[in-house]
């Protein structure tokens, strides 16, 4: 909070304003330094900083059972030991428990590392599904790289807690919508409840760019007559876009007091790797475009989400180390998703790159384990033989790897956070629940206790207040 | 009269179905009937002439029957989808190929969406192949109307004849959806429904015209002649007052969308005032609230499985449980597909329906028995639309429409070994099968995947 609105005052910078009092300069700035003496403003790193804190953990220790690690480690008869909101100890039976833990008798159940969402519209497209919450889609020009979806997310949505009592999720990426053909910046969540959306941010976690390609952006401003109405129309105004964004850069390289354009400035970061960039696209040949551009302009994709026929360019995806985000079975709804398969997911992995189970749906999110072990199944059916704790890595470090945050999460490693779900059977079963899920240590769910099942201020004094839902 | 017509009606059309001169004997599955019943070990599955003739443990094999191995597999009987737009949708998106709703036709009531499925479609092929066998298939309401036409029950079969019963219901919505489609509120919904009945009641047909001269609700509906006196003042066109007599008479099922308790109560009234209405609840996101009442009018309902999100605020009380509780209280209720999924993925419906199961563990929440599931994806939504004596279980005499699973159908890691319609065994391939197998290896070889051999 302190660096929020970071005013500094110098000789020099005041110097520097006065010289590019010609060039307009960003309304904040005008508006607080009218003359050259006025303070120069600087903008903090971060100027919507994070403000979550782990909630208190006791040290916890589960024993007896299966775990998957989230990289593709099984460890039968395991041990779990949580301490100081990070994993501290993960191995057999054998494993030392700190004198004073909560044990857990894990008998007969499931251990996994909290399941990750690379794409969701909690909070920015909320329930209930009324236009006054529909806050996903900057929907006013085809590149809006200055908006962050951050911006839009309301935290009392339910569907967040839906997504951790019932989909095991603890971290989620909540995007903008697919409008657009730069949608803007989206924002990696921890899952818990809160009174801002700064509350619920992941420190340190980069802000995604959400791009589109397709039908969605050539639809929605073809309608209007407008470019895109075409894909190349959708290519040749991205890459005007990105050329822009590099004249931009090296204006500012070459003149510091350039005024600032904050939609440039995401594209800048997304070129430095420091906002990571998520592709909204369907086909094949479309996500061979992009790849196509990244080179151009020299930017890297992390993931390309829906990805419907990421199974066709396996092979593209591996040498570009682009991870697919995909539904296990969504098909057939638009034409570009006319060539769905259920194997995509269990082919590309099969063809070495990195396969993601995403939702893009508030109750999708809440089986993207049940997601997985379809799409696990007819893989196998298929003769890829992928084993149950290898095809969790499509649910917590893939993932993770995506959003860059797989130093932090996304497996139970010790040192890491412990993002951890307790599940009452085997999590690749329809017949199985989270039973209990801990963020940071912290026990945020617990099947037996309903006090531990969280109601948004939305769900208050509400019809069926309280259920299990 | 009316009534004895329409059956008879609807006796002629499921006698047009294709049948299978073949006997064929499933043996050593674990066999589900499909009526609520636990599953058999080491059962037989007995069909001939596109006909059940027996399942069950100590089924004698007929001399000269095609013998289907299914030692560690699951029989069962096809799934029936509870409620869809199957056959009516190639690409949502694709409005030429989306006859799901008439947005701006000038009829409602009288639409028949019989003629627009389409068997060949691939959603068809695609739940077909995951042991979709029957579905009950609804239209959408236009934009000025609460009534969206007849529906029709279908079957999944690759050949040219899936209509197993057409104008087998009407279709209506009356929440708040129903609201806006008549204008803006639930009263005009209301008004506009009343106001169509009576429309229909006051159709008047001259002594002459009082036979069967053709079944209900079809093409020869005498009350569409133009002897059939009307009012001056009239609403509706002449077809689609036609259309509503039958509803009228309760010799066709009216379906009614509502989420909201309090739209469940009032529509269960309307039978004060037309007592002869034979509904069925669909949606109902909130009948758990009022599932005594809904079990005290002996109405069933279709119900989504899962939904728990308050979505809209005619279900802030959604509940994963709302089927579990209803059926507590003693509703009938199965499982229909009412979202964006109902054109083509009804093949989720037993992930569905194993996930009621899974409420049984979890504290606070009500689920369903496994038998109780499979059910509800089965017999009871036959049952529901009255074609429980026809399609739904492998009790004798039904329709021959069986599957064989490679383990318990609601468990996630399932797959469909074999399926059977009308007795004729159905191919699993498709689209995406095609596409799958061609795209085993990414990289394409010395000539295009164009090129590649196809099976």
């Amino acid at each position: 909070m302190f660096n929020k609105l970071r005013i500094v005052l110098t000789a020099a910078t005041a110097v520097g304003l006065a010289a590019c009092a010609n060039q307009s300069p960003p309304p904040s700035a005008s508006a607080a330094a009218p003359h050259s003496s006025a303070p120069r403003y600087v903008p903090p790193d971060d100027p919507y900083p994070s403000t979550y804190h782990p909630y208190p953990s006791t040290p916890t220790a589960i024993t007896g059972a299966t775990v998957y690690d989230g990289e593709g480690a099984r460890i039968e008869n395991g041990t779990v030991v949580m301490a100081g909101g990070q994993i501290q100890a993960v191995g057999g039976p054998d494993t030392p428990i700190p004198e004073g833990a909560t044990r857990i008798d894990g008998r007969g159940l499931w251990v996994t590392p909290g399941v990750i969402d690379v794409h969701s519209h909690l909070g920015d497209y909320p329930s209930p599904e009324v236009s006054a919450l529909a806050d996903g889609n900057e929907a006013t020009s085809p590149v809006r790289p200055e908006v962050w979806a951050e911006h839009s997310v309301w935290p009392q949505d339910p569907g967040f807690s839906r997504a951790l009592a019932n989909g095991g999720i603890t971290t989620l990426q909540i995007l903008p919508g697919s409008a657009n053909l730069f949608g803007g910046r989206g924002v990696t969540l921890r899952n818990v409840p809160a009174r801002t959306v700064q509350a619920m941010r992941f420190p340190d976690a980069p802000r995604g760019l959400k791009m589109a390609c397709g039908e969605n952006p050539k639809r929605v401003y073809g309608r209007r007559n407008q470019m895109p109405s075409t894909r190349m129309g959708n290519i040749a105004l991205a890459r005007e876009t990105w050329q822009r964004a590099i004249e931009y850069r090296e204006r500012r390289a070459r003149d510091p007091n350039t005024p600032r354009d904050f939609a440039m400035d995401t594209l800048v970061d997304a070129m430095a790797g420091r906002v990571l960039v998520h592709v909204h696209c369907y086909r094949a040949d479309e996500m061979a475009n992009m790849l196509d551009m990244a080179h151009e302009f020299g930017f890297h994709i992390a993931s390309f989400h829906h990805a419907i026929e990421a199974y066709k360019i396996t092979d593209l995806l591996r040498e570009n180390d682009t991870c697919a985000a995909m539904w296990a079975d969504w098909w057939g709804f638009k034409m570009e998703a006319y060539d769905a398969i259920n194997e995509n997911i269990p082919m590309v992995h099969n063809g070495g790159a990195c396969a993601i189970v995403h939702s893009d749906d508030p109750n999708g999110i809440q089986r993207l384990n049940q997601a997985a072990a379809e799409a696990l199944a007819d893989g196998r059916r298929m003769g890829i033989n992928i084993p149950d704790e290898v095809a969790w890595r499509w649910l917590a470090i893939n993932p993770a790897h995506a959003l860059g945050i797989d130093s932090q999460t996304g497996s139970l490693r010790a040192g890491k956070r412990a993002d951890v779900v307790l599940w009452n059977g085997n999590p690749f079963s329809v017949y199985t629940r989270p039973q209990e899920v801990w963020i940071d240590g912290a026990l945020m769910y617990d099947m037996n206790n309903p006090r531990m099942r969280p109601v948004s201020d939305f769900e208050l004094g509400q019809p069926g207040e309280g259920d299990t839902k | 009269m009316k009534t004895l017509s329409l059956l008879l009606a609807g006796i002629a059309a499921l006698a047009a179905m294709p049948a299978a001169a073949e006997t064929v004997a499933i043996t050593g599955g674990r066999v589900v009937i499909g009526d609520g019943s636990a599953p058999i070990d080491n059962g037989t599955v007995v069909i001939r002439d596109g006909r059940v003739v027996a399942a069950g443990a100590n089924v004698p094999v007929p001399a000269g029957a095609t013998s289907v191995d299914a030692h560690g597999k699951w029989v069962t009987p096809g799934l029936v989808a509870g409620f869809s737009r199957l056959g009516l949708v190639e690409v949502d998106a694709v409005d030429e190929t989306n006859d799901s709703r008439a947005p701006d036709s000038p009829f409602n009531a009288a639409l028949d969406i019989a003629p627009a499925i389409n068997p060949m479609y691939t959603a068809i092929a695609v739940n077909r192949a995951a042991g979709i066998t029957r579905a009950i298939v609804s239209p959408g309401t236009g934009r000025h109307s609460i009534f969206a036409g007849q529906g029709a029950i279908i079957d999944l079969g690759g050949d040219m004849q899936p209509i197993t019963r057409a104008r087998a219901f009407q279709y209506i919505e009356m929440g708040e959806n129903g609201a806006e489609n008549a204008g803006g509120s639930r009263a005009a919904a209301y008004v506009m429904l009343r106001n169509a009945l009576r429309e229909a009641r006051d159709l008047r047909l001259p002594a002459a015209a009082r036979r069967p001269n053709g079944p209900d609700g079809s093409p020869d509906n005498p009350y569409i002649q133009g002897n059939a006196a009307r009012s001056d003042d009239v609403l509706l066109t002449r077809f689609d007052a036609a259309a509503l007599v039958p509803v009228l008479e309760g010799t066709q099922q009216l379906f009614v969308h509502v989420e909201r308790a309090s739209d469940i109560l009032q529509i269960l009234a309307l039978r004060q005032e037309f007592p002869r209405l034979k509904l069925v609840l669909v949606g109902a996101a909130e009948g758990w609230r009022v599932a005594d009442r809904i079990a005290a009018a002996h109405v069933p309902v279709l119900a989504n499985a899962l939904n728990d999100l308050p979505a809209s605020f005619e279900q802030l009380a959604a509940t994963q449980s709302n089927i579990g509780r209803m059926r507590a209280a003693g509703v009938e209720v199965a499982i229909g597909m009412l979202n964006d999924n109902d054109t083509r993925q009804i093949r989720v419906s037993t992930q569905y329906a194993g996930n009621l199961v899974a409420l049984t563990r979890v504290p606070g929440a009500t689920g369903l028995s496994w038998d109780q599931a499979f059910a509800a994806i089965s017999g009871t939504p036959a049952d529901i639309v009255g074609l429980g004596d026809e399609i739904g279980t492998l009790r004798p005499g039904r329709h021959a429409d069986v599957v064989v699973w490679d383990g318990d159908p609601l468990e996630l890691s399932t797959g469909v070994d074999a399926v059977w319609i009308d007795g004729v065994r159905q191919s699993l391939t498709n689209h995406q099968t095609e596409l799958r197998d061609r795209y085993r290896q990414s990289r394409e070889g010395a000539l295009p995947h164009a090129y590649d051999p196809r099976q």
